[in-house]
């Protein structure tokens, strides 16, 4: 083990969008940062993002402004996410998506304009992108800021570093005084003192081969922070895209900009095409938001008139659409089915793609513990029970630029190196001693996974759930389990303790047996493993913060 | 499906490199070597062609599993590329397929290198932007299209004139300036036109051994010479 030191340095944990953004305001802050991931920026997860990222920047002749963005995204989210964080996420869109022109993003422009374009769930045409490749095209430039303020010694880079625990100080009120992290080239650990922003990402790896995302937001992380007493947020709130299909090891995203771009969605019945969405949904048609498009597939599939495949009709769309918007897509397409979506129907499925839930924060990214921050997809904030497409890049960034600020805003109280001490004092070895240099077996993993799925699927039951609640617990009995492979099985069930506690169908979530919209469950579901000589599960509202129910 | 993996395998960058083959059989018609991999990484006492217990993992990176991230670039069969866009049944006539890591960068362990001076050069470079990017709409294709480079390095494994620490830089990093070359203006090029000359430019024989590998497709060919016209001889069309 090294030195403990770098204690004027911000500990900032995963190099996405969130993880950059966070380093880049600190930057601008003049407060250096530790930038540490699994791999390099260029290998996260935002490069992925294909369809574009929203902003009210009115630039179609559609009056449109931040407060219908605001609109859009609450109705979406069935009103779950809180209002306030929404309004400073939505006000602040143009401007971020002006500072990316301004850093040398290549978005799709008209007259030196950019362009916008539909995307699910928004009346208005507000999606800002880069042909079909958005993320990526947004992550070069950031990382190339990033780079800027790398030479000016702000920013120090730690790729292929893995997070193995956070360093907590106190009682009864914890408090993050540092990070432990495991260099995966050497395989050496290293305390590193400070506050901390998780910015790891979605938390993909609960669902291996099953999602749209990577291999490297493997969960770990997520389910090691649960372990240590974060409290975590809707969980139970997981988006299905309507369109993906199956690739090796993964599923491949069909971006929602083909439907935006005039894509439909068909079924066969008796023999012929049956445009669903359009039929049921005369306003927003395919674009309505995502967990209706996918509820609505699982419902036509369960028809007996209805064929099993529904496909994406992509012919209708124009040449320049393919040349300029598509490229990528129809290349993918291609390349993957050998099917050309000029003439031929995309067969298509929902896909696990988005988490909604994640580590729970207030309108400041502030978790539950005193000087850990959290942003990105890893948090519980702005998405409520659905996310609407174009939105997650956008809440990454903002979040990112929230919690740097807030910690810029905290640096003043840290008073008289009070991290430092505390640093000083944790028990590195102890900790040390208590890591475990396995991973969690790839058997155990798959085996949670294959318990998660039903459970947490499109269309959930008490029936279903509860099967998995004891299957879950029957699995914690198992001997041998080492520490990692426990606090998975801890994550797995609190996901579906917070599926259970919502008796209600909302957004991403919905019960058969309970199909209603019931709003005495209006607030985000918490879940928090308090550790005694019992283990602790409590599942509480935000709103008022009733404690509702409590799980053993 | 079924065919013989043979792995260039090391413990670590201390420890002797050697050969491994496994036999690996799939249902799956579209299978991967990435896909091959991880599924060998997930079965228990798996043994090879001798018979021999495979020491799991089998290090190589991952993320995207669909040639967006670069992470998994390695050589196959004698040819840098990304071991998700390669296909198992591209090799099933032979039987065999060959993995071994990159070789132009250090190696951390079995198929993993450590390829940090790709980013080390990018910031010799100086590639970033410091008043104000705004891509020219005439300009619009060029930036995109630099934007997408994977830093993979499968063009710097085949280029015959980079190294790793040498003064020629090669394609990894011409393609990111040329992003910039591209949208910054006139007078804040200084810089990197310098650094351009300096590190690219220079030492390039334009053979484009580089086009011809890049996973991510680029126009190499297209990019070099508009930013040959800006950066060496200042044509700003
Ligand atoms: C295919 C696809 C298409 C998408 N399209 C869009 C779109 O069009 N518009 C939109 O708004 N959103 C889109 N999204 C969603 C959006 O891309 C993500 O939500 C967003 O980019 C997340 O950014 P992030 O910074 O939070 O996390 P990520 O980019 O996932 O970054 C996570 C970081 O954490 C690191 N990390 C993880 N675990 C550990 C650990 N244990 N130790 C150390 N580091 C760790 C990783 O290495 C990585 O650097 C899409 C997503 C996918 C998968
Ligand atoms: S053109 Fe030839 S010398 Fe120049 S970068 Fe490509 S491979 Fe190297
Ligand atoms: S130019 Fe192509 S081959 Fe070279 S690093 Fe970029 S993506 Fe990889
Ligand atoms: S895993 Fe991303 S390119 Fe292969």
């Amino acid at each position: 083990m090294e030195n403990k030191n770098n204690v004027q340095n911000i500990n900032i944990i995963g190099a996405g969008l969130a993880g950059l953004s966070a380093a880049i305001t600190l930057a601008e802050h003049n407060i250096p940062s530790n930038l540490f991931s699994l791999q390099p920026s260029e290998r996260a997860q935002s490069v992925l993002a294909e369809g574009g990222i929203n902003g009210a920047l009115n630039t179609m002749g559609e009056e449109d402004a931040p407060q219908y963005h605001r609109e859009d995204t609450l109705r979406a989210g069935v009103y779950l996410a809180d209002e306030e964080a929404v309004r400073g996420l939505t006000e602040e869109a143009p401007q971020i998506i002006r500072d990316l022109e301004r850093l040398g993003v290549a978005f799709n422009t008209q007259n030196n304009e950019i362009l916008l374009r539909n995307f699910g769930g928004q009346k208005k045409k507000r999606t800002a992108y880069a042909r079909s490749s958005t993320g990526k095209i947004i992550m070069t430039a950031l990382i190339d800021e990033a780079r800027r303020y790398e030479a000016r010694g702000l920013i120090t880079r730690y790729p292929h570093h893995e997070l193995v625990s956070l360093l907590l100080a106190g009682e009864s009120e914890k408090i993050c005084c540092g990070v432990l992290m495991r260099n995966t080239y050497t395989t050496r650990l290293r305390g590193f003192a400070g506050p901390v922003i998780l910015a790891i990402g979605g938390m993909n790896g609960v669902f291996p081969e099953l999602t749209t995302g990577t291999t490297s937001n493997s969960g770990d992380a997520l389910a090691q922070m649960f372990a240590q007493g974060v409290r975590l947020g809707n969980l139970e709130m997981i988006q299905y895209h309507p369109t993906t299909i199956g690739i090796s090891g993964k599923r491949c995203l069909v971006t929602e900009a083909a439907r935006g771009e005039g894509g439909r969605l068909y079924v066969m019945r008796n023999g012929e095409r049956w445009y669903f969405m359009e039929e049921k949904y005369p306003e927003l048609k395919n674009l309505m938001p995502r967990d209706v498009v996918s509820r609505e597939m699982y419902f036509v599939r369960q028809d007996p008139a209805c064929g099993d495949q529904v496909y994406l009709d992509l012919t209708g769309l124009a040449e320049e659409v393919w040349r300029k918007r598509l490229p990528d897509l129809r290349a993918e397409l291609l390349h993957y089915l050998s099917l050309d979506p000029k003439t031929d129907p995309i067969p298509v499925e929902p896909g696990i793609h988005y988490f909604m839930g994640g580590i729970d924060v207030d309108r400041e990214h502030r978790t539950n513990i005193a000087h850990l921050y959290a942003a990105g997809e890893c948090c519980d904030q702005y998405h409520g029970a659905n996310r609407l497409g174009g939105n997650s890049m956008l809440g990454a960034i903002y979040g990112g630029r929230v919690a740097a600020r807030t910690v810029a805003a905290s640096i003043p109280e840290l008073a008289g190196d009070q991290l430092q001490e505390l640093f000083c004092n944790a028990d590195l070895h102890e900790e040390i001693r208590n890591q475990y240099a396995q991973e969690a077996s790839p058997q155990i993993i798959l085996e949670i996974r294959d318990i998660l799925v039903p459970a947490m699927a499109i269309v959930r039951s008490e029936q279903s759930l509860k099967s998995a609640e004891e299957k879950l617990a029957r699995l914690l009995e198992r001997e041998g389990l080492h520490e990692r492979e426990k606090h998975r099985i801890y994550l797995a069930q609190a996901m579906v303790a917070s599926a259970m506690f919502r008796r209600e169908s909302r957004g991403a979530h919905y019960r058969e047996d309970y199909p209603q919209r019931d709003d005495q469950f209006c607030g985000l579901t918490q879940a928090e493993l308090t550790q005694g000589t019992d283990i602790h599960m409590q599942i509480t509202c935000r709103s008022g913060s009733r404690q509702i129910r409590e799980t053993s | 499906m079924k065919l013989e993996i043979k792995i260039c395998r090391r413990k670590s960058m201390f420890l002797q490199e050697y050969w491994q083959s496994i036999l690996f059989e799939t249902e799956e018609e579209n299978a991967t070597v990435a896909h091959a991999l991880r599924q060998i990484n997930q079965t228990k006492g798996i043994v090879d062609t001798d018979g021999k217990e495979v020491e799991l993992p089998i290090r190589f990176d991952c993320s995207c599993l669909q040639k967006k991230c670069g992470a998994c670039a390695m050589v196959i069969n004698g040819r840098p590329r990304l071991a998700c866009d390669a296909a198992l049944k591209e090799f099933v006539k032979k039987g065999q397929v060959r993995l071994e890591p990159l070789r132009k960068f250090p190696v951390v362990a079995d198929l993993i290198v450590d390829r940090s001076i790709l980013f080390e050069n990018l910031k010799i470079m100086q590639t970033w932007v410091s008043g104000s990017a705004k891509v020219p709409e005439k300009h619009s294709d060029e930036a995109y299209e630099a934007s997408r480079c994977l830093q993979c390095g499968c063009c710097l494994e085949v280029c015959p004139n980079f190294y790793a620490g040498g003064s020629f830089f090669g394609t990894a990093a011409f393609v990111p300036t040329a992003r910039l070359l591209s949208s910054l203006p006139v007078e804040e090029q200084q810089a990197i036109r310098a650094q351009y000359k300096a590190h690219v430019y220079a030492g390039c024989g334009k053979s484009l051994a580089c086009r011809d590998v890049c996973p991510a497709g680029i126009d190499v060919d297209h990019l070099l010479s508009s930013s040959n016209g800006i950066a060496v001889w200042r044509h700003h069309g």
